[in-house]
């Protein structure tokens, strides 16, 4: 019988990144679709970079900026108790980071598409910023919002190099399903690899499934 | 500054409306219009300007003073009608709504621009004319002083026109408002406003009542009138040259010499003088 807590620690790795990434890239995709700053490009290039780097290239950083022997690290571990090495606070970071471009991208061309009139009009009937976003922005980009909750959860799901660099496989701490099928195949137990992947077979399909059945409904329902 | 396809180009302009006036902004595409009421609204910073409105001031960059686009008393109708595509017909009115609002307002409204029907319905499934009455409407809600207009009819068909212009003229009346619309079309001038101003790159070029600004090139003794050959036939010793304008077919009289010409399918101008007409080939 497999091991249930490779699986359980997945499922709050992903909730809890996808939860700070929405939060995060709201307010950061406004500001990019919205603001006319000069080097937006610059900042857009570098949420997209986890896109094309080797993860482990991405974790071998995070792994030295974390380090307690480091001015990054130790100044958390000085000052907030907080060691991101090898821990499951490390790998909610990492992850955060790692799918950023998954959030950013389908909420960021959700928002670029939409009218520029629709915030002006609000504006024009009184409506604050905060108002406009939360119910007329939010609501006219779901479907970008729902893209992008569901990229970020599988992807963060189907995450290996990272979580391996920064996280280690300590169990029920770092240790993933993927980490969980990896050391399984170190350790000549087929079997259960095959539970593991099996089980992230089904579910990154069913994911892919319901972001393109999501997409065709958006088509036929806006204008 | 004017972001136009020649280059850049200084908009500057000044002029007053009186309370309860029809101001429609008349020139051609590039000349600053849409910026222009823009500024009025809010939703575009100039470098310099001054506007008052009723002792109140909105805009002066002297003093650094710019009244948010929601706190200024307006009411603005987009080109593209700009309605919430997640919200009813009713909703999007009452998203207008402020805190305290008397909600009758709304239900005033959709009576008014008789929208009783279609209330329960997004606004993806509304025609074009529809969609106009519910921006008219939703700018109305607030009860502004000032109601801004950009080009509200222009990808309207005709018929939808007149009847949208009936709308917007029985608002301005019953909500005594100060309305400023920008319009391409010099009938719609006249049906529905007291003052026009023409702008041209910028600037304006003419200032006053319709038919101040627009006699002497306009209208006169002369019309003119553009269309397309559709038939040339010879009766006795003349020749008959039928053009299709508008939706109309005018006969137009020449003679054998004239004639070598035209051809049938030719875009032409027909001017009149003293009741004798000219046909000529546009170029």
């Amino acid at each position: 019988m497999i091991d249930l807590d490779p699986l359980w620690l997945t499922a709050k790795l992903a909730f809890i990144t996808t939860l700070i990434l929405l939060l995060m890239a709201i307010p950061l995709c406004y500001w990019l679709a919205y603001s006319r700053f000069r080097f937006k490009a610059v900042i857009e290039a570098i949420i997209s970079l986890p896109l094309v780097l080797p993860p482990s290239v991405l974790g071998f950083y995070l792994l030295i900026a974390f380090s307690p022997e480091n001015a990054f690290g130790k100044f958390l571990s000085d000052y907030f108790d907080l060691r991101l090495v090898f821990t499951f606070q490390g790998l909610i970071l990492a992850s955060v980071l790692y799918s950023l471009p998954f959030m950013v991208n389908p909420i960021l061309s959700g928002l670029k598409n939409l009218p520029t009139t629709l915030q002006e009009a609000s504006f024009t009937l009184g409506k604050s910023r905060f108002s406009t976003i939360l119910k007329i922005i939010l609501p006219n980009i779901r479907p970008s919002l729902l893209t992008g909750i569901i990229m970020t959860f599988a992807h963060t799901v189907g995450e290996f190099g990272v979580v391996l660099m920064v996280g280690g496989s300590i169990p029920k701490e770092t240790k993933v399903v993927s980490i969980a099928i990896y050391e399984e195949v170190e350790s000549m137990n087929y079997d259960n690899a095959n539970v593991y992947a099996g089980i992230l077979f089904v579910f990154s399909f069913s994911i892919l499934l319901a972001v393109h059945l999501i997409n065709n409904k958006r088509k036929t329902a806006l204008y | 500054m004017l972001q136009t396809a020649d280059g850049k180009l200084p908009l500057d302009v000044s002029f007053t409306i009186e309370k309860g006036q029809f101001l429609a902004i008349y020139g051609n595409s590039g000349t600053g219009k849409t910026t222009l009421l823009r500024i009025l609204a809010g939703l575009t910073q100039a470098e310099k300007t001054h506007i008052e409105v009723a002792n109140e001031v909105w805009d002066n960059s002297q003093n650094k003073i710019h009244l948010s686009v929601q706190n200024r008393s307006i009411g603005f109708v987009f080109q593209d009608y700009a309605l919430f595509p997640n919200l009813t017909v009713k909703e999007n009115l009452e998203f207008a709504l402020q805190k305290n609002d008397n909600t009758q307002i709304v239900s005033e409204l959709i009576e008014l621009m008789e929208l009783q029907s279609l209330q329960n319905s997004k606004p993806q499934n509304l025609s074009g004319g529809q969609k106009q009455r519910v921006a008219l409407a939703r700018a109305i809600v607030r009860k502004p002083k000032i109601l801004l207009l950009d080009e509200p009819l222009s990808a309207l068909d005709d018929e939808m026109r007149f009847k949208l212009q009936d709308y917007i003229l029985k608002i301005h009346q019953k909500y005594q408002l100060t309305t400023v619309m920008i319009t391409h079309s010099i009938p719609e001038i006249f049906k529905l406003s007291d003052k026009v101003i023409i702008l041209d790159k910028g600037k304006i070029l003419k200032e006053g009542t319709p038919s101040e600004v627009f006699s002497e090139e306009k209208i006169s003794s002369k019309f003119k009138l553009t269309g397309e050959i559709i038939s040339i036939t010879k009766s006795d010793i003349i020749y008959i040259i039928q053009v299709f304008s508008g939706n109309n077919i005018i006969k137009v009289v020449a003679t054998e010499n004239e004639i070598k010409d035209f051809k049938i399918g030719q875009k032409v101008l027909v001017a009149s003088k003293a009741f004798n007409p000219i046909i000529q080939v546009l170029s």
